[in-house]
């Protein structure tokens, strides 16, 4: 009881002397924060990917600066993730929210202090931030749309996959389905969500495969639910599917585009790269020049043929 | 055993006090030396986040002490924590009146948390089923009802007096460290000061002499359950109010680890009989300040389970080697 008394006291007497002699050191030097969700799929390790190598390039150039990458499994590490950044005096922050309501909390207390907020592709419960970067999810459905429509000639049997029930996969779906009505010839069978998960996305068609006899095309929603998709076409050895159509511009999907693929005819781009240009806003904020010309910087969907994959080709990317 | 035996095979005083002790050492100079190596630890408002971050694992590690104390185990303690919030959002969203919705979520909160801890204790205790197994399928139970009712996704409140409580902070201090603290208070008391405290030990310890003793080890096993469950059911709605919402996936995902973890550390011996609440809370707070320290050391994420791992066993090396 005694050493228990001595030991507490002892560390109280510590903290106090610590916290009593501390005040955090101007070295000068501008921090950011990057708040990102860990490399789980795909595309998150294509985020991860590209905010290490822009963490390289910026820090590389100017050696005041110092990017604290972090990285968190579920919203509320990420919380714990962005209360730890504030605590290390950071001027600026990107975050990418796992999910928009757990972390609207937290942000406000960022834009409290004065930080200065982009947020990445999902967006928050609250329009806080100062600067919001995102792909363009209406014109993604849209494009993707219309790349399907114009393949199957104005008619056939579809079916759709979404993602988590969020605003950017309601964006993307209406885009979609808003596209599809104008041909009244085109039926979609069925939409079910694959949670943007592969595994999802090979159980999912599974099941398609078993409910519809007869299938034009598939819109995958995303490269990682096409990959599942297409692994559970060719077990199925099914002939009646034309085409399938994803979305993001993932490696393996570009690589089959360009080697011309009849089963991946085309990808439209929504490019992890994003949290680039994220991270590139906030350093020049933290700086005192903004350089984002307005509120929202949308980064455009593009459409990925065998003529130009070649440009969207990265082999070095997880992604 | 012959008294020259006893003589030489017995352990000075000081080294068993000093056994005791040993999380709350651990504690104080793991303190010390973050905070001399790393200026951003030290900081208050640091200090602070770090006992609200250990605030929900470290009151679901409170009632798995009672449990580990009497012999048992509780591996649906993150599970249920999931059920109890899902629930209590879900019906703080029915309701229009603020305030009672809040206080509606609280006692939704509380009492499925105490429901779930009373079907474990049943099934434990009238059951006869290990506490291994059976709580592994109430954890299954617990998280597929929680998925159910949410739909796999995350309910948000839209409620201001529940935002507010999760992120307010009567005098400077977070209030789920308050209520962790109030908790461990009165847990404490319970195991050191009362009967049903010192049945516990006994029955973990001995569950055959406390039954001769006229102990009722059924019932008692049966309370540590029943308290294990209310105190997931007051970690989900202090998690849920500070996030202001609940994942049906992911919250309280692995939080039966960390609480046996931190229960572990602190001194609570995994055979039963043996531990206490003060040894917890320094277990809880060395896991909190190593996750903490690693962050602001800049070290890799994903390798911050390899050393939590490291010190669990290392603790229990160190508990054996007293021991003997």
């Amino acid at each position: 009881m005694k050493i228990r008394f001595i030991s507490l006291s002892a560390l109280c007497c510590a903290a106090l002397v610590l916290l009593s002699g501390c005040g955090k050191k101007d070295d000068g030097k501008i921090r950011i924060g990057v708040s990102i969700p860990s490399a789980d799929h795909g595309w998150t390790g294509g985020v991860v990917y590209w905010a290490e190598q822009t963490k390289k390039d910026l820090e590389r150039k100017d050696p005041k600066l110092e990017i604290i990458l972090s990285t968190a499994r579920d919203s509320s590490e990420q919380v714990n993730k962005i209360e730890n950044l504030m605590v290390q005096g950071i001027r600026a922050l990107v975050v990418l929210p796992q999910e928009p309501a757990p972390l609207t909390g937290v942000c406000s207390q960022v834009k409290d202090r004065g930080i200065y907020l982009v947020v990445v592709d999902r967006g928050l419960e609250k329009n806080i931030q100062d600067l919001t970067v995102a792909g363009d999810n209406s014109e993604f459905g849209r494009r993707c749309a219309e790349e399907m429509a114009g393949r199957l000639k104005g008619k056939g049997n579809i079916l759709i996959m979404e993602g988590v029930p969020c605003e950017v996969n309601t964006l993307r779906v209406n885009a979609f389905k808003n596209v599809m009505k104008k041909y009244p010839d085109i039926r979609i069978l069925e939409s079910q969500t694959s949670n943007w998960s592969q595994e999802k996305g090979l159980k999912l068609m599974e099941n398609f495969l078993q409910k519809y006899k007869q299938i034009d095309a598939v819109w995958a929603g995303d490269d990682d639910v096409l990959i599942g998709a297409l692994k559970a076409y060719a077990e199925s050895k099914r002939k009646d599917v034309k085409f399938f159509i994803g979305g993001g511009g993932a490696k393996a999907i570009v690589k089959r585009v360009l080697d011309k693929d009849p089963l991946v005819p085309v990808n439209v781009t929504y490019p992890p790269r994003m949290i680039a240009y994220g991270i590139e806003f906030a350093v020049a904020a933290a700086k005192g020049k903004p350089t984002a010309k307005s509120r929202r910087e949308v980064i455009p969907a593009e459409v990925i043929t065998p003529a130009n994959a070649k440009y969207f080709y990265q082999p070095n990317s997880p992604y | 055993m012959s008294i020259e035996n006893q003589l030489e095979t017995r352990i000075p005083r000081w080294k068993n006090m000093l056994g005791s002790a040993r999380p709350f050492i651990a504690l104080a100079l793991l303190l010390i030396v973050c905070m001399v190596s790393n200026e951003n630890f030290r900081s208050a408002q640091n200090l602070l986040n770090i006992t609200r971050q250990v605030a929900c694992t470290g009151i679901a590690a409170l009632g798995m002490t009672l449990v580990i104390i009497a012999g048992g185990i509780d591996l649906s303690v993150g599970s249920l924590l999931a059920l109890s919030g899902v629930s209590a959002v879900m019906v703080m969203g029915r309701i229009s009146d603020p305030a009672a919705a809040v206080v509606a979520a609280m006692l939704v909160s509380l009492g499925v948390g105490t429901l779930g801890g009373l079907l474990n204790g049943l099934i434990v205790t009238a059951g006869k089923v290990p506490p291994f197994i059976a709580t592994l399928g109430t954890l299954s139970i617990f998280r597929s009802l929680a998925l159910y009712m949410a739909d796999a996704g995350t309910i948000s409140s839209s409620n201001d007096y529940f935002r507010a409580a999760g992120s307010s902070a009567p005098l400077g201090i977070p209030l789920a460290t308050l209520c962790f603290l109030a908790l461990a208070a009165v847990f404490a008391v319970m195991l050191n000061q009362t009967a049903f405290g010192r049945h516990v030990c006994a029955v973990g310890s001995n569950p055959r002499a406390a039954r001769y003793a006229a102990i009722p080890v059924d019932r008692i096993r049966f309370g540590t359950y029943l308290l294990a469950g209310l105190a997931a059911g007051i970690a989900a709605f202090l998690f849920s109010s500070r996030l202001n919402s609940i994942s049906s996936t992911d919250a309280g995902l692995s939080y039966e680890l960390d609480a046996i973890a931190g229960a572990i550390i602190g001194g609570t011996a995994m055979s039963g009989g043996k531990g206490s609440i003060a040894g917890t809370v320094a277990g809880v707070f060395i896991l909190g300040i190593i996750s903490n320290a690693l962050d602001m050391w800049g070290a890799p994420v994903n390798l911050q389970g390899l050393v939590k791992g490291l010190i669990i066993i290392v603790a229990v090396l160190i508990q054996r080697q007293n021991n003997d």
